[in-house]
């Protein structure tokens, strides 16, 4: 293989071809309306936070700092998981025509143009250093590329890192200025994003699985070996004394996810569907996993094949690989490297250019007499022509910081340099999502204190250490003062560098926010943008929008505003979409009113940013100034109105709730009603039934005297049996009313068991004679003694017992009576060799009225009352009446009675 | 030619009263004691009426009915349902499903002969 310069050139070149066909394709589809953007596109385009200073600086870190490089990816993980902040996020910059985050701060402020123009500033001097290093990281992977064959990277005078960065430039301006529309989204470079971040994730496992497995004889192997040397054994170990630069690195890295740029770009401007975020919370993590799983392997590795040879450990990935002549994993490891770069490079320059256009470029143009010449121009050109020019010129900046910086501090650390900068954003963006109180002049003073103190305590002294200027502010302090030394500040020392910053510029920043928020008052612009912002989720648009607007405009000057800075054929295709969402035929025939007014303006923020929208709109209609108390009564009345409709909704629930509490009762109330129902219909039919056969004989013997005496004599039997039975009935009955109702008379006291047991059997001994049943006790000689009334204990064991008699076969019959004590209660059991009971009768039987015995053929005698009766009297005592039983192997019938307490 | 008449009642007492009522009228008497035995004795004794309990072991005599019901060789015969249950419902349930007659216990006997008279024809 010949690493030539014209290979690793063609070679890239061919690689950037096919990001760039990616890139179409996306395009194409997104046109025909197929978009190919799905959950899983989404969640890898946000690996676009992995840059080039991660593919081969991760390992760099690694070497010098253990495991605190995985702070960079703890950090972002953490913030994905408050899906609804970025929810939130996304949802505002849909309903506002966000087109950046500086955009984001300024719209919620009231559409302020300084603000925008300050944080594209920050921006700009934050990230441009980043964006060399990336030019850096790709310079040297050349180096490394062409050292090996022996080659040197410059041709025809051009060094190789500023083709690069034209080439990057180039395909920036292709891939992000071919819509005007910022919020269209770029779908084709979001594919393009994802398709790299798949790259570069396979490049850099492959080099690892090589390194580990090729190299070495796996994890297991790499990590005892670095265990075993005192210097990388430190590197496997937690530091605890770093806990702080933990805590401070997540944090960055957790707001640079969102707040870098690109990353807003990314996470906010190009979601497609909010949906899409679930996915990436949790695939987005597992990426980052994936690629750092051999970040600690490489970096030992190589610190252990080349143990002091002084090779850079930044480019490890590639001299690894390339020290064991494994020259196509090398270059497969260079595009992985690529990819990382030219994903940061097009994706940041695009989001920085839209700001540096919008936010830097516009105002001052719309200012401009030469603007003023052009009235009826189309600009939507200019304005492409603008962002093209930004691209350029940020790519050529980052190339001079490159070129001047070259080995020096300020490049090294620019990484956690440019988040601590973007991490200036935090209190204006949160507070301006959560915090209606907030105010433009207190982002304004919270963002220039928090930008001064990161100038000062982080930006400057890297530059010192560079050599370009004086480290005299960071050794004495400013004028000599102690107390100004700026990494020192107060007197606070012992912290890195990155804490210390962190510390004291959010502390300024958050302070200066909160406290000048507090102490101004918005204007009427910001009081309605609060409300919009905050309240996204229930801020009613239609009704609130056409009252925040009152003034006369014509719909000729709206729609000529809209085709200077869409284009014709924009401006037309926009105005024909709003027409139809409104149900008017003609865009023509659209009423000029605050929504149309409102649309036009969101038309035009979209592309040139919502602070110049509202200037340009402001110029061409005549728009009556609501004062700052009338939109606040507005919006006041707005809340009102939800607050009342909200109370409505929580008088709605409990009238709801009460209605089916009430329907519950009167459901219980039924069913008791018709379990009464059921209970008298039941009693009826058991006193007619002996009526019935009284009635009928009674009624034939009457009438016919001539019926023979045996019948006379079996007919007089049955009614006196019937008679009694019905006696019998009516008294149970009695009984179970007065014992459920509580109204039952008891004569409690001391009762020995075991006599009631002895003599309740003496006196049903006749009754088991006759069927020839046999009646055996276990008792016994002095029972036990329990608090009870004997009467109701004796009226349970006759019942049990006739039970008992009344199923046992006769002749063979045995019915066995028990009593014993079991725990702190009395134990008496009545055990028979009767047919036995299935489980489901073992609940029956203790209903009213459900007999036992329904499948015999002779219907048993009985009321169906005496073991209800039973359980009642018995459970009144403390007690449980059951039965145990099998078909086909008798039935136990059991109750217990508990024992006083002193005989324990 | 006499008629004959099942009874089919799960009391005793109700049956041996019934029975001794209907054989001295002069008809010819079976005895059933509950749903499953009723609908055998219709099929071996041929009864011209059946006086039927309704509520009974194994089968209930609105089962009973439905069943008879549902055989169009057995439309001649006449169903005459005894309930000891007096709500309107059940009348009313009895009467749907094709008995012809409904009468609550406890009944008077004189009533009861005039009733099946009347049905069978033979008053």
């Amino acid at each position: 293989m010949v690493l030539s310069g014209w290979f690793i050139a063609l070679l890239s070149v061919a690689y950037l071809g096919l990001l760039f066909a990616v890139a179409r394709f996306g395009d194409a589809r997104a046109d025909a309306g197929k978009s190919i953007i799905s959950a899983n596109v989404y969640a890898l385009s946000l690996a676009v936070y992995c840059t080039s200073w991660t593919f081969y600086g991760s390992v760099g870190r690694a070497t010098s700092g253990g495991l605190s490089f995985l702070t960079i990816y703890l950090g972002p993980t953490l913030m994905l998981l408050f899906v609804g902040v970025i929810i939130k996020m996304i949802r505002i910059s849909k309903a506002q025509r966000i087109t950046s985050i500086a955009d984001f701060i300024a719209s919620r402020y009231g559409k302020s143009q300084l603000l925008a123009g300050m944080v594209t500033i920050i921006a700009v001097i934050g990230v441009v250093p980043y964006i060399a290093l990336q030019l850096k990281a790709m310079a040297a992977s050349v180096d490394v590329l062409l050292e090996h064959s022996g080659r040197s990277g410059v041709w025809l005078g051009l060094d190789s890192t500023f083709l690069i960065a034209v080439i990057l430039a180039l395909f920036s301006i292709l891939f992000g200025t071919r819509h005007l529309d910022a919020t269209e989204r770029h779908e084709g470079m979001v594919a393009a994003v994802a398709f790299e971040s798949v790259v570069k994730l396979i490049a850099f496992m492959a080099v690892g699985l090589f390194v580990t497995y090729g190299m070495f004889g796996g994890l297991g192997d790499l990590f005892q070996r670095a265990a075993a040397t005192a210097d990388l054994g430190r590197l496997l170990q937690l530091d605890s004394s770093r806990a702080g630069t933990w805590t401070a690195l997540i944090v960055l890295s957790g707001l640079a996810i969102v707040f870098l740029p690109r990353q807003f770009q990314i996470v906010v401007v190009e979601n497609v569907d909010e949906s899409h975020v679930k996915r990436a919370v949790w695939l987005f993590p597992l990426y980052l996993l994936l690629i750092n799983i051999f970040v600690l392997p490489l970096a030992l590795g190589g610190l252990l094949h080349f143990d002091g040879q002084g090779m850079n450990s930044d480019t490890f990935v590639l001299t690894l690989p390339l020290a064991r002549g494994a020259e196509s994993l090398a270059l497969l490891a260079f595009i992985g490297g690529l990819s990382a770069a030219t994903g940061m490079v097009i994706v940041e320059t695009i989001a920085l250019s839209t700001m540096v256009c919008n936010d830097l470029v516009m105002p001052w143009l719309l200012r401009s007499a030469w603007l003023q010449a052009r009235h009826h121009q189309d600009l939507s050109g200019v304005l492409i022509g603008i962002r093209r020019v930004a691209i350029a010129l940020i790519v050529l900046l980052g190339y001079i910081y490159f070129r001047a910086a070259g080995e020096a501090y300020a490049l090294v650390g620019i990484g956690l340099i440019s988040f601590a900068a973007v991490a200036q954003f935090a209190p204006a963006m949160f507070g301006g999502m959560y915090w209606k109180q907030g105010t433009r002049a207190g982002a304004v003073a919270g963002l220039s204190a928090g930008f001064v103190v990161w100038l000062y305590t982080l930006l400057l002294p890297s530059f010192a250490k560079s050599g370009w200027i004086s480290s005299g502010f960071v050794e004495q302090g400013l004028f000599g003062i102690p107390w100004l030394k700026a990494q020192v500040l107060f007197g606070l020392g012992g912290m890195d560098e990155i804490s210390h910053c962190l510390w004291w510029s959010m502390l300024a920043n958050i302070g200066c926010y909160i406290l000048v928020s507090l102490s101004s008052r918005p204007d009427a612009v910001e009081a309605s943008q609060a409300e919009r912002f905050v309240d996204v989720f229930r801020f009613d648009r239609r009704s609130a929008e056409a009252r925040l607007w009152r003034g006369k405009a014509s719909l000729g000057a709206l729609v000529r505003l809209l085709e200077r800075f869409l284009g014709a054929g924009r401006a037309q295709q926009q105005l024909a979409l709003y027409a139809r969402s409104r149900g008017v035929g003609d865009w023509h025939q659209l009423p000029v009113d605050a929504e149309f007014v409102h649309f036009a303006e969101a038309e035009l923020a979209g592309a040139i940013g919502s602070a110049s929208a509202r200037v340009m709109v402001a110029s061409v209609a005549e728009e009556e100034d609501l004062g700052l108390d009338e939109v606040l009564d507005i919006l006041d009345e707005a809340t009102q109105v939800r607050a009342y409709s909200r109370e409505l909704e929580t008088k709605q629930q409990a009238l709801e709730a009460a209605t089916s509490e009430l329907r519950e009762a009167n459901e219980r109330l039924r069913e008791v009603d018709r379990m009464k129902d059921d209970f008298i219909s039941t009693v009826t039919h058991e006193l007619r039934t002996p009526l019935t056969s009284i009635r009928a004989l009674s009624e034939m013997l009457h009438e016919d005297p001539r019926i023979d005496l045996t019948n006379r004599r079996r007919f007089l039997g049955i009614i006196v049996n019937e008679t009694e039975r019905l006696t019998r009935l009516i008294n149970q009955i009695l009984d179970m009313a007065k014992l459920e109702s509580g109204q039952a008379e008891w004569t409690t006291g001391d009762v020995d068991i075991g006599a009631i047991a002895r003599e309740t059997m003496g006196s049903l001994e006749q009754l088991f004679c006759e069927k020839g049943v046999a009646l055996e006790g276990d008792i016994p000689p002095t029972g036990p003694v329990v608090l009870a009334d004997s009467d109701r204990l004796t009226q349970v064991l006759i019942n049990l017992l006739s039970n008992a008699v009344k199923f046992v076969p006769a002749q063979t019959g045995r019915v066995h009576v028990r009593v014993g004590v079991d725990g702190n209660m009395v134990r008496v059991e009545v055990s028979d060799n009767g047919p036995g009971l299935t489980a489901e009768e073992c609940d029956l039987i203790f209903e009213k009225f459900r007999q036992g015995g329904n499948t015999l053929t002779d219907k048993p005698q009985g009321t169906g009352l005496g073991l209800p009766i039973s359980r009642q009297i018995i459970e009144y005592f403390g007690g449980k009446l059951w039965v145990e039983s099998h078909p086909g192997e008798g039935a136990n019938f059991i109750f217990t009675v508990p024992l006083p307490a002193s005989e324990e | 030619m006499t008629k004959k008449i099942l009874i089919v009642d799960d009391e005793p007492n109700i049956v041996i009263s019934l029975e001794f009522l209907m054989k001295k009228e002069g008809f010819e008497v079976a005895v059933a004691v509950d749903g499953e035995e009723a609908l055998a004795k219709v099929d071996s004794f041929r009864p011209d009426l059946v006086l039927l309990d309704v509520m009974m072991p194994k089968k209930s005599g609105f089962e009973v009915c439905e069943a008879l019901r549902a055989d169009p060789e057995k439309a001649g015969l006449l169903v005459v349902m005894l309930t000891a249950k007096g709500r309107e419902t059940e009348v009313a349930k009895g009467l749907a499903i094709g008995a012809d007659a409904y009468v609550t216990k406890p009944f008077s006997t004189k009533d009861l002969v005039v009733k099946v008279k009347g049905m069978l024809g033979t008053a």
